[in-house]
């Protein structure tokens, strides 16, 4: 009896707490950087594409939503022709981000991304592509690679070797 | 002016008035128990969210009326119209202020009793018609919760009536001009406040649909307007319980310098805020418990009071 009229009390004395309800749309909650949110391609500090259409993020994606096709510019430079996204089945588990081997697809802390029809959940690459390099600012993958493209021969990137001459180790 | 206009005028509110409130109550309970859970509950529809209450009676009425086929059809129908009625009934002899009562029957107290125990053939009929295992424990939950709580809910009452002298509730309001009922009938005001809980099945008493076991218990087969009328007839019986308190332990509508429909107001409103508080913090007992609480505990003790009560009116009687 007695403990039935201290829960009664200690019950009554919630009246004059603090509410824990976050008041959503009004009240944005606080989200750290690395939360795993809207999915972006993200550009090299110099504006170009990051993305180098390796297939990666498809073949480590598990619900199988990223769709992309593989293809050259003039210069030998890799790109995607499309970039495709359909978010109404992402999970956001980030493994595209962790098998990404030049930075280029990014999570970002937004998930604010409620459509009226599904269609629209389907982003393309223009939707996804931002200005900036995201979380990764000041890599460029084509300085620092040993891949040739138009403009950078052999030997040319940040801290490569030139390459060997071979007839000059002959004996 | 004209009684007939005047008792027209009467009973339309007292139909009109605790309807709307006890929509209004679902409204008030939810945002309460969100207040004492650390929540803010319903608080977009409108200022505090008092509009939600339209919007869930819009919802309701265009929700599907469904009859399942292996319920017994005019029974089903029937059910959830009986707790409406009966608990309507009983309001027509609750004193709402001097005068302003339907009909101020000299039986009062015995019709509000019959009333309220009219109530559970609603549950048990429910329970029944819908020929569904849940429901139909859960009928035979409200019936045995009935029968051991409507027992010692009349005994529980009957000092009240001794003291006042009379079954009639405006006698019994202006009883207490001196003195609330309460003080010398402590224990009949704690007794009357357990069985009402039980009565109106509400947590912790709410055996009778106890979610976590019954899935919704005797309304389980129910939807649409059924299942609001059954809601509706629960808020009724909150109302009409605090109101009782009210009347027969607190004093009626007496009170200084307010009027008195706003003291009957303010302390019916205290007592169903303590309905609510009490949803939110006690959990629900095991059903042999609950039994065993009403038939082992309430009972010796509604008989102890009235023993020792009418003992003390009868040595004071000069």
């Amino acid at each position: 009896m007695l403990s039935i009229l201290r829960t009664l009390w200690n019950i009554f004395l919630h009246a004059f707490q603090r509410r824990e309800t976050v008041q959503y749309p009004e009240e944005k909650p606080y989200l750290p950087p690395r939360h795993k949110g809207r999915i972006i391609l993200t550009r090299d500090p110099d504006g170009g594409e990051r993305c180098v259409a390796c297939y990666l993020c498809a073949v480590a994606c598990p619900v199988a939503c990223i769709s992309l096709q593989a293809t050259e510019d003039e210069t030998g430079r890799r790109y995607p022709e499309f970039f495709r996204i359909n978010f109404s089945r992402c999970i956001f588990c980030g493994y595209c981000e962790e098998a990404c081997p030049t930075y280029a697809i990014q999570l970002t802390p937004d998930f604010e991304m409620a459509e009226y029809h599904r269609q629209n959940l389907v982003y393309e690459k223009e939707d996804l592509l931002m200005s900036g390099p995201g979380k990764r600012p000041g890599y460029n993958f084509w300085r620092v690679s040993g891949v040739k493209i138009g403009g950078k021969d052999k030997g040319e990137a940040e801290n490569e070797a030139p390459p060997v001459d071979l007839h000059s180790l002959l004996p | 002016m004209n009684p007939i206009v005047k008792s027209l005028i009467i009973l339309f509110l007292v139909i009109f008035i605790p309807l709307n409130v006890a929509a209004g109550l679902i409204w008030l309970e939810r945002r309460l128990l969100a207040l004492w859970q650390d929540r803010y509950g319903p608080n977009r529809v409108g200022p505090f969210g008092l509009l939600q209450v339209l919007a869930d009676m819009i919802k309701i009425f265009f929700k599907e009326d469904w009859i399942p086929p292996f319920a017994d059809k005019p029974v089903f129908v029937i059910a959830p119209a009986v707790i409406m009625v009966t608990v309507l009934m009983s309001y027509t002899v609750v004193p709402w202020a001097p005068g302003a009562t339907v009909a101020d029957m000299n039986i009062g107290l015995l019709f509000f009793l019959a009333m309220s125990s009219l109530g559970v053939y609603s549950i048990v009929l429910a329970g029944w018609a819908s020929a569904s295992k849940y429901s139909l424990l859960g009928g035979l939950r409200a019936s045995a919760q009935m029968l051991s709580y409507e027992v010692f809910m009349g005994l529980s009452l009957m000092g009240t009536v001794l003291l006042a002298g009379s079954f009639r509730l405006s006698d019994i309001v202006a009883a207490q001009r001196h003195m609330w009922f309460v003080i010398p009938q402590f224990l009949g005001f704690i007794l009357f406040l357990i069985a009402g809980l039980a009565e109106t099945r509400r947590l912790p008493f709410d055996l009778p649909e106890a979610e976590s076991e019954l899935v919704a218990g005797f309304h389980s087969e129910y939807s649409g307007m059924k299942f609001g009328m059954f809601f509706v007839g629960e808020y009724l019986g909150v109302i009409l319980i605090s109101a009782m308190i009210t009347v027969l332990f607190f004093g009626g509508w007496q009170g200084p310098w307010l009027p008195p429909i706003v003291w009957f107001v303010v302390k019916t409103l205290f007592f169903i805020c303590l309905f609510i508080l009490l949803r939110a913090a006690l959990p629900r007992p095991r059903f042999d418990q609950l039994m065993s609480w009403g038939w082992k505990i309430m009972l010796p003790l509604a008989l102890l009071n009235l023993l020792v009560t009418g003992a003390v009116v009868l040595a004071a009687r000069p």
